[in-house]
């Protein structure tokens, strides 16, 4: 019991993580209809962003922990968000309009470039970073087990429903959200009422890729281990959450990427941990045919 | 347009361009300050630590700022000065990398942005393209003016010389091919590199039929490839049976699984296909590594059987009342048999698929890919089954694969699970999206070019994935259907003239 609501904890960790990548593929696939390959790989540069930054700063003295989190965290956003806005800019504008499957290849493209950049800046080892602030609460505690919640853990979920509940109220509440939203449902008819679309798209890459940078940064506090390859599975993990929850769907990117890590962390506890991976995607594929649309989706219909 | 007609000649400066400019200089310096600026290094026993390069950041962003400049200034119209800067110094950029690889001693002493000489090579490629945009712009005037009937009798014309081209090529590389190995440059080393080049040939020209033919983007196409060596590996090891055997049970298995995969996702949209595979390829590699009883885990398979002539093997001593190559034909030992016929072998199989793809592609089936491939919804509407048709396809390109796997386990006589990773699939992939989805000659060139000349300097072969991606993104901003791709249909119900000017007009 015990243990589960250890892994309780640790699923919504990750989960946390996935939701927020989601959320990139979902908006993205809302409002220009591709899945962005790529996101994987800027979530990935998010995190060696961060990882980056927390070295120079300590580097540069700053030791206040609390000051070093924030400033990583607002730097890491902006530096990240700016991927998101070239990969769109450079690879998919111009692509507007093409046959369906030019932005899809340039979308792969595109994330073989960002991994290999960093790969060849960076080199292929894991890099270890040292844990900021080590420790946590003892929840509850048996004779054999403590269950404790990180302090890196509450971190990441004050942030998470923070940045959830400003993002569901940017969508909703703004005028960029109401033109993200317009542009959603008809990207013609918007240009035609003087909504910018250009503009709109790639703020939503740049929402989407913030979002990515700050998943970026909790993986690099929460496991302190980033290499140039984990976007990649990240990516397909995420994606698998959007698609769970119903893409196009924000809330639904969110559960699904909370039900996702519950379900990894779970079964890497009471089954075999090699085969995590391989539970996260048996769960994309079993959606799709079950349910195409996902838990809280709407039905897609194609037309001519 | 009109106001630039209005204009005495090309601006060099104005608000517009200083803002444009501004902004690239915040993009280059957000995109290279962390990751270019600081190299993490992890140690062994020590803490993370860095070191800075904050002078490559510098040169990056006054490369980058410099030839957005060059870019406006082009937009301006003057094309010339763009050309010969821009020419200038890819020439110099380019040069100096390619003494840095050759190892020339003067480049050391030519003052270079960057210490890498590839790094150069870079920057002087981008500085390249530049300069041939420039170039065409001078020549035609920009694109965008043609009119539609201009730009269609452009296509036409395009398409025309591309299959010229492809007619011509195809035939002449199959005699290469054919004579390389009795030629003097055809040494026991270079065969053997051919024989990497057309397992690659025979890959993309699998993928093709999915990819190119029936328009569906399969980014697990190594799980099959993985499968068919497996199931060789296993089957050869188990039952003694040799390479011929073997061989309809590799591509068997594969397309089995090309069929299983394919059933559940095929009738959804073409992204969730895409990322299906993509995770499918993954989790075949994953199974490989971890099953250990079955695979051996990560240390692979070793002491498969080489390549045998059709059951006879080709070794040095024969046992007692064992036949071997060189006792059948009286002559020496060498291993040379064994390479050259490993070559022809392949080399057969590649002619194969790509005879079956040309063939198939007249079929009734073949037809229905190419039009599932344009419009689904109509297809649908005349009777075509989409989820079989598109089956088919994903079946005889998995078992394109299998076959190809079954020859590399052959050829190395070891695998492992890491020669399966979504690299080579989107190696693959490059292939056929450069060469022009659904051209045969065009797959082959693209595989020549892009295995071979990593072939040449093992400096190359460091950048080799990165040099893929930005490929695959330049040829779809630049040619959308690839560089020899005559994508058109290959049938239509009416004459090309009277379905543009009748039809639509």
């Amino acid at each position: 019991m015990e243990y589960l609501l250890q892994q309780v904890i640790n699923g919504l960790t990750l989960g946390s993580v996935y939701g927020l990548i989601a959320i990139g593929y979902t908006m993205v696939y809302g409002i220009i209809g591709m899945v962005n390959f790529a996101h994987g790989d800027v979530f990935m540069i998010g995190a060696f962003n961060s990882m980056i930054l927390f070295l120079v700063m300590g580097s540069l003295g700053i030791t206040w922990v609390p000051l070093q989190l924030l400033v990583v965290l607002v730097l890491a956003v902006i530096f990240t968000s700016v991927y998101g806005w070239t990969v769109e800019r450079v690879a998919y504008r111009p692509l507007r309009g093409s046959h369906k499957l030019a932005p899809l290849i340039s979308a792969i493209g595109m994330s073989i470039v960002l991994q290999n950049y960093v790969f060849l800046l960076q080199g292929a080892k894991p890099k270890p970073l040292q844990s900021l602030l080590p420790g946590g609460i003892q929840l509850m505690q048996t004779e054999d087990f403590v269950v404790q919640l990180g302090y890196m853990q509450i971190i990441v979920f004050a942030t998470t429903i923070v940045l959830m509940y400003g993002f569901w109220k940017l969508i909703t509440a703004t005028s960029l959200g109401r033109q993200q939203r317009s542009c959603e449902q008809d990207m013609k008819m918007a240009a035609l009422l003087g909504v910018n679309v250009d503009r709109t798209i790639s703020l939503t890459f740049v929402m989407g890729a913030a979002l990515a940078g700050v998943a970026g940064y909790m993986v690099t506090l929460y496991y302190g281990s980033n290499d140039f390859y984990m976007g990649f599975v990240a990516g397909i993990k995420a994606f698998s959450a959007a698609v769970l929850g119903g893409i196009g769907s924000l809330p639904g990117a969110m559960l699904g990427g909370m039900l996702i890590g519950l379900v990894e962390a779970i079964w890497s506890a009471y089954f075999a941990v090699e085969y995590k991976d391989v539970a996260a995607f048996a769960i994309l594929v079993l959606v799709l045919i079950f349910r195409p649309t996902g838990l809280l989706g709407r039905p897609e219909v194609e037309k001519v | 347009m009109q106001m630039m007609q209005t204009k005495s000649g090309p601006t060099f400066m104005n608000a517009m361009m200083a803002k444009d400019l501004a902004v690239t200089t915040f993009i280059a310096f957000s995109l290279s300050f962390l990751l270019v600026g600081f190299q993490t290094l992890a140690l062994q026993g020590q803490q993370l630590s860095y070191i800075n390069h904050l002078g490559d950041v510098a040169w990056s962003v006054v490369l980058v700022v410099l030839g957005r400049y060059g870019l406006l200034v082009d937009r301006e119209g003057a094309h010339r000065i763009t050309l010969v800067v821009c020419g200038v110094a890819a020439i110099y950029l380019i040069g100096s990398a390619v003494a840095g690889l050759a190892e020339v001693t003067w480049y050391a002493m030519l003052p270079l942005p960057f210490a890498q000489p590839m790094v150069n090579g870079i920057f002087g490629a981008g500085a390249a393209i530049l300069a041939v945009r420039a170039a065409s712009n001078m020549v035609t005037r920009r694109a965008t003016m043609m009119s539609v009937e201009q730009r269609e009798a452009y296509e036409t014309r395009r398409n025309r010389l591309n299959r010229k081209f492809s007619q011509t090529v195809g035939p002449i590389m199959v005699l290469l091919a054919i004579f390389m190995p009795i030629t003097p440059w055809g040494d026991r080393g270079r065969v053997d590199t051919l024989v990497v080049i057309l397992t690659s040939v025979m890959l993309g020209w699998g993928l093709n039929i999915v990819v190119g033919l029936a328009g569906l983007l399969d980014l697990g196409y190594v799980a099959f490839y993985a499968v068919g060596a497996y199931t060789y590996a296993k089957m050869s090891i188990g039952f003694g049976w040799d390479f011929w055997q073997t061989l309809p049970f590799a591509g068997l298995f594969a397309a089995m699984f090309g069929v299983a995969l394919g059933f559940p996702v095929l009738r959804l949209r073409g992204d969730y296909l895409a990322i299906v595979t993509l995770g499918f390829g993954e989790m075949i590699r994953i199974v490989l590594l971890n099953w250990t009883d079955f695979t051996s885990g990560a240390q692979g398979i070793s002491g498969i059987p080489y390549m045998d002539f059709f059951g006879i093997p080709f070794i040095r001593e024969p046992q007692e009342g064992q036949q071997s190559f060189a006792k059948l034909f009286g002559v020496e030992y060498s291993l040379d048999h064994r390479i050259y016929f490993t070559y022809y072998v392949i080399l057969c199989l590649a002619l194969i698929t790509n005879f079956v793809t040309i063939r198939l592609r007249k079929l009734p089936i073949g037809r229905a890919w190419e039009a599932l491939r344009e419009d689904e919804i109509a297809c649908r509407a005349l009777g075509v089954n989409p989820r079989n048709t598109k089956l088919t396809a994903f079946g005889i390109g998995a078992m394109f694969a299998g076959f190809a796997g079954a020859f590399y386990a052959t050829r190395l006589g070891f695998i492992a699970p890491f020669s399966f990773t979504f690299d080579v699939s989107a190696g693959i992939l490059a292939f056929v999206v450069l060469g022009g989805m659904g051209s045969q000659v065009g797959v082959a060139l693209a595989a020549i070019i892009l295995v071979g000349l990593p072939e040449v300097t093992r400096e190359l072969q460091l950048y080799r994935a990165l040099i893929y991606g930005c490929a695959m993104v330049l040829i779809m901003l630049w040619r959308p259907r690839g560089l020899l791709s005559h994508r058109e249909p290959t049938i239509y119900a009416m004459p090309a003239k009277s379905r543009f000017f009748g039809l639509w007009k």
